[in-house]
């Protein structure tokens, strides 16, 4: 088996005139976290868009595992293996915070054309689901709508659910997006245990986060990789520097 | 959950009875009305499952209602007297038509879904109003109720034996829906009415338990047409015009979107005082309007009426 789980080649995405993705490559190891960081309007959002398959790309390709998996919709590509996170909280709001994880753990368990056997009764699934929400630390609150759950819950229940499709390419769009210090640090050691059993896309712009994390780095300026390597690489790489960090304040 | 249980018991039993009751008190009369009932509120509760559960508010329902009604109408005339023949060929017909209207229209979504539904409706309304040789405009008769060859021990010909068959029906199609709510495809319905995008991507192809819904609901709602032309022998344009589709529409609102009994009460309601009002007044939208109006927006403001909490807790 190789090492490469995801190659990106070639990528393009155009909004009338902007080019928002222009000729992208990338690639991303099975057993690492790579972090994806980026100014503003780089185009970090759209990437996560078409790889996951919610947004159409107009060239290019993308390949999981050495299958072309350019041409199929969002839901077949999760079946494939790749699920993504939302940067703005995008779960089940009114559903309980269980129902929130059993249904992505329903997705991957056969189809659902069962119209008579209650689905509370599927021991399997049940316990599968809770056994994610211990992991996420949210046992407690399974019972709970979802829109109940403080911020930084929430923002946990949105990495679950996309774990909860038991992907091999997990995209996680700014999964610490308006959190505070201390739950910052739940969702870095939540993301550092999957280390090694998922490949992690990680697109971040806390960058005490990002250089805790990342086995290696790509750096995207309007819609290109310039850079790729190790954080130690990427810190002194001179036109990283130029281009992004020397530009912004990186704490 | 027992509380549902007993009462659901009480006003089955008391369905049951209610012929026998009316025949007491000497008001056989309203049998007739109570049968319109059951069979409204079969169309209502498909349009419940569609639009409350969901989540995809079609404005073309009651095309079906229609749809169901000429099929076996137009059977009967041509000599098609067997229920056994005409029903099934009626309801297959209304799951090929459901599923041409259901692939076209679930393409769009919102504002768009309820224009197309809409239209694609009103299509089928002028195809029927043009149909001159099945009466056109002035709608189409049978001669009697269509036989299941059971008459001699259950008279459905009569007033008495068709009620009985509306009830057994409409309870059928109530116990479907109410088992399909927390199975693994109620959870995949609910899912799209909360968060459509998050459902494909977490591994959902929507678009078929979309369309697979949509069929359900038609073919429910093509059976409360072949009640309603067998209760009436009489079927016309004007049941699947688009009027009727709010009305259906309304009936649920009125009953509560979401809730197992909402088609079973709005139909009731609506029926009940559309029956009472006109005994007064010519105007009877007027009044029902502003019952309409009071309801939609006592629930805007949060309001603890019977139909406002969502209880379709699954998995837990």
């Amino acid at each position: 088996m190789s090492r490469l789980l995801l190659e990106v080649q070639g990528l393009c995405k155009q909004f009338g005139a902007l080019r928002v993705t222009d000729n992208l490559h990338l690639q991303v190891r099975r057993d690492e976290v790579h972090a994806l960081i980026g100014p503003n309007g780089a185009g970090k959002t759209t990437l996560i868009h078409q790889i996951a398959g919610t947004l159409a790309s107009d060239a290019g390709t993308i390949t999981l595992d050495t299958q072309d998996v350019t041409a199929l919709p969002a839901s077949a590509r999760v079946a494939r293996g790749i699920a993504r996170s939302y940067q703005i909280t995008n779960v089940f709001r009114q559903l309980s915070v269980l129902e929130n994880i059993a249904l992505a753990v329903q997705a991957r368990r056969g189809h659902s054309f069962s119209f008579w056997r209650p689905v509370a009764r599927d021991a399997a699934l049940r316990d599968e689901a809770m056994g994610l929400l211990d992991r996420l630390g949210l046992t407690e609150h399974a019972g709970r709508p979802a829109q109940s759950l403080s911020y930084g819950d929430q923002r946990l229940l949105e990495v679950g659910i996309a774990l909860a499709t038991s992907p091999s390419m997990l995209l996680l769009d700014e999964p610490m997006a308006g959190m505070g210090p201390q739950e910052s640090s739940r969702m870095v050691e939540m993301v550092e245990g999957l280390r090694g059993n998922v490949a992690v896309l990680l697109v971040e712009h806390d960058m005490d986060a990002v250089f805790r994390l990342a086995d290696r780095i790509s750096v995207l300026v309007y819609g290109r990789v310039i850079a790729t390597g190790t954080p130690q690489e990427i810190r002194s790489n001179p036109e990283v520097v130029k281009a992004y960090l020397g530009g912004e304040d990186t704490e | 959950m027992k509380h549902g249980l007993i009462a659901t018991l009480l006003v089955g039993l008391g369905l049951v009875a209610l012929p026998l009751l009316l025949l007491a008190s000497g008001h056989e009369f309203y049998l007739g009305l109570v049968t319109r009932v059951l069979i409204y509120a079969l169309a209502a509760s498909s349009l419940n499952l569609l639009l409350g559960y969901g989540g995809m508010v079609s404005f073309g329902h009651a095309a079906f209602l229609g749809i169901g009604g000429y099929v076996v109408a137009i059977a009967a005339q041509h000599g098609v007297g067997n229920a056994w023949v005409a029903w099934p060929l009626a309801l297959v017909v209304v799951a090929v038509l459901g599923a041409v209207m259901g692939a076209i229209s679930l393409r769009t979504q919102g504002v768009h879904f309820l224009m197309i539904t809409l239209a694609l409706a009103q299509m089928f309304y002028y195809a029927f109003v043009s149909l001159r040789s099945y009466g056109g405009d002035d709608g189409l008769s049978m001669t009697r109720r269509s036989t299941f060859g059971w008459e001699t021990w259950w008279p459905t010909g009569g007033d008495t034996g068709f009620y009985y068959l509306a009830l057994i029906l409409l309870a059928l199609a109530l116990l479907l829906v109410h088992r399909m709510i927390p199975s693994r495809f109620g959870a995949v319905l609910i899912g799209v009415r909360e968060n459509e995008a998050r459902m494909s991507t977490i591994g959902f192809p929507v678009y078929r338990y979309k369309l697979l819904a949509f069929v359900i609901a038609a073919v429910l709602c093509g059976l409360a047409g072949i009640l309603n032309v067998e209760l009436n022998r009489f079927v016309s344009p004007s049941v699947m015009h688009w009027s009727q589709s709010g009305m259906l529409m309304v009936m649920v609102i009125i009953g509560g979107l979401g809730r197992p009994w909402a088609g079973v009460v709005g139909a009731a309601v609506f029926l009940g005082l559309e029956e009472v009002l006109s005994h007064y007044t010519e105007r009877w939208q007027l009044p029902l309007g502003i019952l309409l109006l009071s309801l939609v927006l006592a629930r805007v403001a949060g309001w603890k009426l019977p139909g406002t909490a969502r209880q379709e807790v699954q998995h837990v």
